[in-house]
C-alpha cells in the first residue's frame, strides 16, 4: 500500500509539472480536440433520436463498433470491437460500477436510463482507458454537467407506447437552475409484456418492469468552485430472460456521487474535477416463474463499490494534457441455493463469487500535442495497481478443488499505452494509432465457481492464477468529403495475448443438471480480432440524404478456432428526409450469414437477415411549449429472425408500431 | 505513586493464590472439557464415566473418553488398565463390533480413550450392552451394563459381504465438519473374523466416487481412492465436495491384488454402488 502511494505521488508530482501559465493559442486547440480521440460522442438531451424514449441499449446499438448481446428484451450487454463486458471498462461518469449477476444479466448500462445521462463516450481499444484498463474499449455514460445558467424552472413529460409487447414508458423531468444553485429530478417508468417475434410468435419470459429515479443538485461557491451531488435509484422487477433458464425478480441499484469542480480562470489548469462515489447493487435471480425446472434455485448477488477520481485538464503551449488519478474498492458476492426435490435432503448451497474484494489505484495521463494546424499526436498512458482478495475462506477452499495453488490475494500491475497520429484538413481526416493494454481477469474469470453459461451449456470455474490479458492494437480511420458525398473507412486490429477463455475440464461432471460439462478459465496463447467498416453518405438535396455502412469482423484464436460472438458481415442503409419540423427515415438493416461461427463455444450458424424500419417525427412549437411526436414501424415485414448476438438464438421482435410523445413546458 | 507499583503485585499475588487453591479441581474439569457425559456406570467402589462430543452413542464411529472415579476418595484413577467388549443381543445370537484398545489420552492424567463402531442398532436404541474389564492396583474388576445406541441419521457405516465370502465393516470417521473443498477423508475398514473379533483390514483400496443424487447425480473432480495408512491403521483419501447438501459416497472395495470385493462403478445406468456411505452438510 505504501509502495502504491509512493508511485502515485511521484507520478502526480511529475505530472503537475505541466501546471503552468496558459498561452493564448492553446485555447484554440481545445476545440480541435473535440471528437478526435473519441469514436463517438453523442448528446442525449436533444430530441433527435428516432425515439425520444429509446433505452440506452437501443441508443448504444446505433454506434458502429457497439453491438448489444441480447438475453431477452431487457439489460442488453454491450460489446465493443466484438469484445464483451470483461474486456471493456464501462463506467458511469467515471465511476466504476460492477454488475452483481454472475450470468451477466445486469450490465451496468441496465442501471441507468437515458433520462439520467447527458452523453455517452465510446473509446475504441486503448482509447477507452481514461477510467480503467481494458482491451476492447471503454464506454462512459456521462451524467449532465451542473447548470448555473439561471434558466429557472423547466419541466417536460414523455409518453411512449409500442404495440409489440404492450410496452409503455413514462418519463417526467423537473429542473430548476439559478445562478448559484440548481436542482433537477427525473423519473422514468417502463413496462412490457412478452413481446412477439415475427409471425406473432410470443416469446415467453420476455417481460420486464423498471423504474428509475434520479436527483441532482449543485451549489456554486464562487466563480471557480462548485459542488454537485447526484443520486440515481434504479429498480427492475419481474424481468424475464427467455434465453436463460432463470429470470430476475429484483435488480436494484443505488448510485451516488459527490463532485467538486474547480475551474480557475486564466491558468494552464483548465479544470480540476474530484469525485467521491459509492454504489450498491442487489440482483436476485430466481426461477419461480418457470413451471418446469430440474431443481429450484435462487441466485442472489451483491456488488458494492467505493471509489474516487480526480481529473485535471491542462493546456500549455501546444500540449493539452488530461490527467486522471482514480481508485476503487469493490466487493462482489454471489451465492446459489438449490432447493432439494427430496424433502429429506437438505438444501444445497455454494458461493458462486466467494466475496471477492478488488482494490485498484491508477493514474492516467494523456497528452495531445499539436504538431501544426492540421495534425496532432496524441499519446496516453495508464498505470495501475490491482489487487484481488478472496474474503471468504470457503472461496479459497472451494477453488482449491480445481487448482493446486490458490492464494487468497493476488497483486497485478497493469499498463496501458497508446499513441495516435491524427491529420485533419478541410474535407480530409486521417488517423492512425497503435496501442498496448493489459487487463486483469474479471471476478467470474478469476474466482467464479460453477457459473452456468447457457450459451455453450457448460459450468465455468474461475482460475485465480490467470495471467493478465494483453493486447497489441492498431487502428486506422480516414474520411473524405467530396461536395455532397462523404466516404469513410475505419478499422482496428487486436492481437491479444493470453486471451482468457474457458478450457474444457475433461472428466469433471457439471453441477447444473443437463449441462455438457465443466470449463475452467484458462488462456489461449493468442487471438486476433479484426474489424473494418465502410461508411458513406450522400446528400441528394437539402432535405434528402442517404447513408450506408457495411462492416466485416473476424476473430480467431491460436487454436485455429473461431472466437465466439464475432459479428458477421453487416450492412445498414438509411434514407433520410429532414425539415425543421418533420423528419422521416427508412432504414434497411441486416447481417450476412454467420459462417465463421464458433461451435466450440456453443454457437451455430445464424442465418442472414434483413429488416426494414420506418421512423417519422414531427415537432410542433407553440406558445404553450414544444411538442415532439415520434412514431414509426420497426421490422415492417414482420421478419422472424435472430442475430449472432442473440443468446441461444432467441428471436427478436417482430413488427412493432411505436409512438413517443414529448412535451416540453414553456 | 506507590500504589501504582503496588497494585499489579497485589493483583498478581491474589490471582496466584486463588489459582493454587483450585488447582486440582480445575484440572479435573478441564480433562473432559467440550465433552458430554454419555453415561455413568456404577460398579461398587468405582463409577465409570463415559463421554463423547454428543453425549450419546450413535451407529457408526464413536470416539469415547472414559474415566474411573474412586467413590471412596472422590478422585479419578490414573493408572488403570481397561478393556471393553460391546455386545449386541440379537434374537438368535449375539455379536460384537469393531473397536480399538483403550489407552490413556495423550497429555491427560485421568482420561482414557478408544473408539467403538456400532454397525447397527434396534430402532428404539436398545440391544447393546458394554462390558468393561479393568485393573486397578492389581485388582481386577468387571461390569456389564446395557447402553443405548441411537441410529445416526445417515449411513455413516456399512456392513457387507464381500465376494470373498467375508463380512466387512466400513465406517466414515472424517470429515466430521465437511466444507466445500477437498476434504481429507478417513475411513476405518474391518473384517468380521467371527462374531466377536473384528480385526483391521490392511493394504486394501477403497475406490471413491462421491455423487449428488439430488442434482442429476453429478460427481466432483480430483477425488482420490482411499489407501491404507499403516501408522494409524485407517484409510485416507481426498474427498472433494463442490457444494453443501446430501452426498452419496459411492465406494468400491478392492483387495491387495486389485480384485473387487464389493461395489460397482457409477454409470448412466447404474445410479449408485451397492457399497456407499452418506454425508450431509
Amino acid at each position: 500500500m505504501k509502495m502504491q502511494l509512493l508511485v502515485f505521488l511521484c507520478l502526480l508530482v511529475s505530472a503537475t509539472g505541466f501546471t503552468q501559465d496558459q498561452q493564448e493559442e492553446a485555447k484554440k486547440d481545445t476545440t480541435k480536440l473535440e471528437e478526435v480521440l473519441i469514436v463517438s460522442r453523442r448528446k442525449f438531451s436533444n430530441h433527435r433520436q428516432e425515439k425520444t424514449l429509446s433505452s440506452i441499449d437501443d441508443y448504444l446499438e446505433k454506434s458502429n463498433n457497439v453491438t448489444m448481446i441480447k438475453r431477452g428484451n431487457y439489460a442488453w450487454e454491450p460489446t465493443v470491437n466484438n469484445m464483451v463486458s470483461q474486456r471493456l471498462v464501462v463506467t458511469i461518469d467515471g465511476m466504476q460500477i460492477f454488475g452483481a449477476c454472475t450470468d451477466k444479466m445486469d450490465p451496468i448500462t441496465s442501471y441507468v436510463d437515458v433520462s439520467n445521462l447527458d452523453k455517452v463516450t465510446i473509446g475504441s481499444g486503448q482509447e477507452g482507458t481514461e477510467n480503467g484498463h481494458c482491451v476492447g474499449g471503454g464506454i462512459d455514460l456521462q451524467l449532465p454537467t451542473s447548470k448555473f445558467n439561471g434558466s429557472g424552472l423547466k419541466s417536460s413529460i414523455d409518453l411512449g407506447y409500442e404495440t409489440n409487447g404492450n410496452y409503455k414508458a413514462t418519463g417526467l423531468d423537473l429542473e430548476y437552475a439559478g445562478n448559484k444553485f440548481f436542482i433537477s429530478a427525473d423519473g422514468i417508468f417502463r413496462t412490457s409484456d412478452n413481446y412477439d417475434a415475427g409471425n406473432n410468435k410470443e416469446v415467453l419470459y420476455s417481460q420486464f418492469e423498471k423504474y428509475n429515479l434520479s436527483l441532482q443538485t449543485g451549489y456554486k461557491f464562487s466563480e471557480t468552485q462548485s459542488l454537485d451531488a447526484n443520486i440515481i435509484y434504479d429498480k427492475a422487477t419481474d424481468v424475464g430472460y427467455p434465453a436463460l433458464p432463470m429470470d430476475v425478480s429484483l435488480a436494484e441499484a443505488l448510485i451516488s456521487s459527490l463532485t467538486h469542480h474547480y475551474t480557475p480562470e486564466n491558468k494552464a489548469l483548465k479544470t480540476l474535477e474530484t469525485k467521491l462515489y459509492f454504489n450498491t447493487i442487489t440482483h436476485i435471480m430466481d426461477d419461480t416463474k418457470r413451471p418446469i425446472v430440474p431443481i429450484r434455485m435462487d441466485m442472489p448477488g451483491w456488488s458494492d463499490t467505493y471509489g474516487f477520481y480526480s481529473k485535471a485538464d491542462v493546456i500549455k503551449d501546444k500540449h493539452h494534457v488530461s490527467l486522471n488519478l482514480n481508485g476503487f474498492y469493490n466487493k462482489s458476492l454471489a451465492e446459489m441455493t438449490m432447493f432439494s426435490n427430496n424433502p429429506n435432503e437438505p438444501d444445497m448451497f455454494m458461493y458462486t463469487w466467494p466475496d471477492i474484494r478488488t482494490r485498484y489505484t491508477g493514474i492516467f495521463a494523456k497528452d495531445a500535442y499539436y504538431l501544426n494546424d492540421n495534425s496532432s499526436l496524441e499519446s496516453s498512458v495508464r498505470f495501475g495497481l490491482h489487487n484481488n482478495r478472496i474474503a471468504k475462506e470457503e472461496g479459497v477452499e472451494s477453488l482449491g478443488i480445481f487448482h493446486d495453488n490458490v492464494e487468497d490475494t493476488k497483486d497485478r500491475t497493469l499498463l496501458s499505452v497508446a499513441s495516435a497520429y491524427k491529420y485533419n484538413k478541410n474535407n480530409y481526416k486521417l488517423s492512425f494509432g497503435l496501442g498496448y493494454g493489459e487487463r486483469a481477469p474479471s471476478v467470474s474469470e478469476g474466482y467464479g465457481f460453477f457459473i452456468f453459461n447457457s450459451f455453450d451449456n457448460y459450468d465455468y470455474i474461475g482460475n485465480p492464477n490467470l495471467k493478465d490479458e494483453k493486447a497489441l492494437e492498431a487502428n486506422f480511420s480516414f474520411n473524405q468529403k467530396f461536395n455532397d458525398f462523404e466516404i469513410g473507412l475505419q478499422s482496428s486490429y487486436f492481437y491479444i495475448m493470453d486471451y482468457i477463455i474457458g478450457d474444457l475440464a475433461p472428466n469433471v461432471s457439471s453441477m447444473t443438471i443437463g449441462a455438457n460439462g465443466v470449463r475452467v478459465y484458462n488462456a489461449l496463447n493468442h487471438a486476433s480480432i479484426f474489424d473494418i467498416y465502410l461508411n458513406s453518405s450522400y446528400k441528394i438535396s437539402e432535405r434528402l440524404s442517404v447513408n450506408g455502412t457495411i462492416g466485416y469482423n473476424y476473430g480467431k484464436g491460436s487454436n485455429n478456432k473461431n472466437l465466439p460472438l464475432i459479428k458477421p458481415f453487416s450492412y445498414f442503409a438509411e434514407f433520410n428526409y429532414n425539415t425543421s419540423k418533420f423528419n422521416a427515415a427508412l432504414q434497411l438493416e441486416g447481417n450476412g450469414n454467420q459462417s465463421n461461427f464458433s461451435s466450440l463455444y456453443g454457437e451455430n450458424e445464424t442465418a442472414s437477415y434483413a429488416i426494414l424500419n420506418l421512423n417519422l417525427g414531427h415537432a410542433f412549437y407553440g406558445k404553450n411549449g414544444k411538442t415532439i411526436l415520434k412514431y414509426g414501424i420497426e421490422n415492417i415485414l414482420d421478419a422472424n429472425y435472430s442475430t449472432y448476438a442473440d443468446w441461444n438464438n432467441i428471436p427478436r421482435q417482430g413488427r412493432n408500431f411505436y409512438v413517443n410523445l414529448s412535451y416540453v413546458f414553456p | 505513586m506507590k500504589l501504582k507499583y503496588l497494585l499489579p503485585i497485589v493483583c498478581f499475588t491474589l490471582f496466584f493464590s486463588c489459582s493454587t487453591d483450585d488447582n486440582d479441581d480445575t484440572m479435573l474439569i478441564n480433562e473432559v472439557e467440550n465433552l458430554q457425559l454419555i453415561k455413568t456406570i456404577e460398579n461398587g467402589d468405582q463409577s465409570i464415566e463415559l463421554y463423547n462430543e454428543k453425549g450419546m452413542f450413535e451407529t457408526g464411529y464413536n470416539m469415547i473418553s472414559l474415566r474411573i472415579k474412586d467413590n471412596n476418595t472422590n478422585t479419578y484413577v490414573e493408572d488403570a488398565t481397561i478393556s471393553w467388549m460391546p455386545v449386541m443381543q440379537m434374537p438368535t445370537m449375539q455379536h460384537s463390533c469393531p473397536k480399538s484398545e483403550i489407552t490413556k489420552a495423550i497429555g491427560k492424567d485421568t482420561v482414557y480413550q478408544g473408539f467403538i463402531i456400532y454397525q447397527m442398532t434396534f430402532e428404539d436404541g436398545s440391544g447393546w450392552s458394554l462390558t468393561l474389564d479393568y485393573t486397578i492396583n492389581d485388582v481386577d474388576y468387571s461390569v456389564t451394563e446395557t447402553i443405548n445406541v441411537m441410529q445416526y441419521e445417515n449411513q455413516n457405516t456399512a456392513s457387507f459381504m464381500g465376494s470373498d465370502d467375508s463380512r466387512y465393516i466400513v465406517a466414515l470417521i472424517a470429515p466430521k465438519a465437511p466444507s466445500i473443498a477437498i476434504n481429507n477423508m478417513k475411513v476405518g475398514l474391518f473384517k468380521m473374523e467371527n462374531m466377536m473379533t473384528f480385526p483391521v483390514v490392511e493394504d486394501y483400496t477403497i475406490a471413491l466416487d462421491p455423487r449428488m443424487p439430488g442434482m442429476g447425480n453429478h460427481s466432483s473432480p480430483n477425488n482420490t481412492d482411499l489407501t491404507y495408512n499403516s501408522a494409524d491403521h485407517f484409510y485416507y483419501g481426498n474427498l472433494s465436495l463442490t457444494m453443501t447438501g446430501y452426498w452419496k459416497l459411492n465406494l468400491k472395495l478392492l483387495d491387495a491384488s486389485g480384485t473387487v470385493l464389493k461395489g460397482e462403478d457409477v454409470t448412466e445406468n447404474n445410479e449408485s454402488s451397492s457399497l456407499y456411505l452418506d454425508l450431509e452438510f
